[in-house]
């Protein structure tokens, strides 16, 4: 009789080879009580119940946050019957981190975010209609010179179909600043950028320059102007809308507890 | 610095959305003592313009627009994705047919 093939240890759909592709299944039944948080050593760890939270790779999550932690800890709490994965982004960002199921190195990473730049959403503007390029003048060339002003390059803007020219210093420039983060926070912001469809907007975010509302704002600048034209569908703009802020929040968090410095505190215990 | 508004209203946004999140015990959950400890600890200090307070004003906002965010979409796929296919009895409904009973089974 032939053997059935090993079934994971964690249920979840199983592929025609009989392993499992690194996607979780989108809804589970809540099989927990209660959420905790434990200090481990190699960081902040979450229980479900007495069982501790695993990544998709099997690996031991842990986080070098008790802040992170307590964020996804809340996440966990706060599904009810269902677990609902999709909504849990900083688990995701977490499970990202830890797994790195892409395998790239952090050079990888940053080589990844700054190509972003040359097809920059705020960089890349139409010729027409012309309300649409006048709101972007003056919602995006602001942001580009905040840009500009604060890392010292020059970006520019293009209506050409290739886009601007990013000239090598700059981009050089970003590269090593990118350098200065974590592996983790890299994650995070490679995220942020992806959903935000800018590096400018990102770091701009990241930066504490503008809100995650405006940042999404401003990534949708063209969706925002049709929806104004030609009116809104809640169904898929609201959707949309809601999913990309509940995203770039997470991710915007994410990098900003992952690379937090905790110098606040000897200057409180002093007073 | 990004324009947030006032302190106390990001705080008591995210303390609600956290109730919201939480359900019962929310008073108890980390994510709630965590909150109000870091904001007390944060509300007295020697400089006015306190970067400190700044950056957890920054991130209690990122915070609210994250739990809200997910609500909100969580509310929207439940209205208008969650609801699967219609069964043949509820599509004839929609134009006031009824399926025919066959006591014998089809054909």
């Amino acid at each position: 009789l032939p053997r059935p093939p090993p079934v994971a240890a964690g249920s979840g759909p199983v592929g025609p080879c009989g392993r499992r592709a690194y996607a979780p299944p989108a809804e589970r039944k809540r099989f927990y009580q209660n959420v905790s948080i434990s200090q481990g050593e190699g960081g902040f760890e979450i229980n479900l119940d007495h069982r501790k939270l695993k990544t998709p790779q099997a690996k031991l999550f842990t986080v070098p946050s008790e802040a992170l932690a307590i964020a996804v800890a809340t996440e966990w709490d706060s599904q009810r019957d269902t677990i609902k994965f999709y909504t849990m982004h900083l688990t995701t960002l977490c499970n990202t981190a830890l797994d790195n199921p892409t395998q790239r190195n952090k050079t990888q990473l940053i080589r990844a975010a700054v190509k972003f730049l040359e097809t920059d959403t705020v960089c890349y503007r139409v010729d027409e209609p012309p309300a649409l390029a006048e709101l972007q003048k003056n919602e995006w060339d602001p942001v580009v010179a905040w840009a500009e002003k604060r890392y010292n390059v020059t970006i520019g803007s293009s209506t050409s179909i290739l886009g601007p020219n990013i000239p090598a210093s700059t981009k050089e420039t970003f590269v090593s600043h990118l350098a200065s983060y974590n592996m983790w926070a890299l994650q995070g912001i490679e995220f942020v950028i992806t959903q935000l469809k800018s590096l400018i907007l990102s770091l701009s975010l990241i930066d504490r320059h503008i809100t995650v509302e405006k940042a999404v704002l401003l990534s949708r600048l063209e969706e925002e102007y049709q929806i104004r034209r030609w009116g809104n569908v809640e169904w898929a703009h609201d959707y949309d809308l809601c999913e990309l802020r509940a995203r770039t929040a997470a991710g915007t968090l994410f990098v900003h507890l992952c690379s937090e410095s905790s110098t606040v505190k000897h200057k409180l215990l002093q007073d | 610095m990004a324009a947030l508004g006032a302190p106390l209203r990001t705080l008591r946004a995210l303390l609600r959305e956290l109730r919201h999140a939480a359900g019962r015990s929310y008073r108890d959950s980390p994510a709630y003592r965590h909150v109000l400890a870091a904001f007390r600890a944060h509300r007295v200090t020697s400089e006015k313009l306190c970067r400190a307070q700044q950056e957890l004003h920054f991130q209690a906002a990122t915070y609210l627009c994250l739990l809200r965010s997910v609500r909100e979409h969580e509310a929207l796929h439940r209205e208008y994705h969650g609801k699967g296919e219609r069964s043949p009895q509820e599509v004839a409904g929609l134009v006031g047919f009824r399926l025919p009973q066959q006591p014998g089974g089809k054909g």
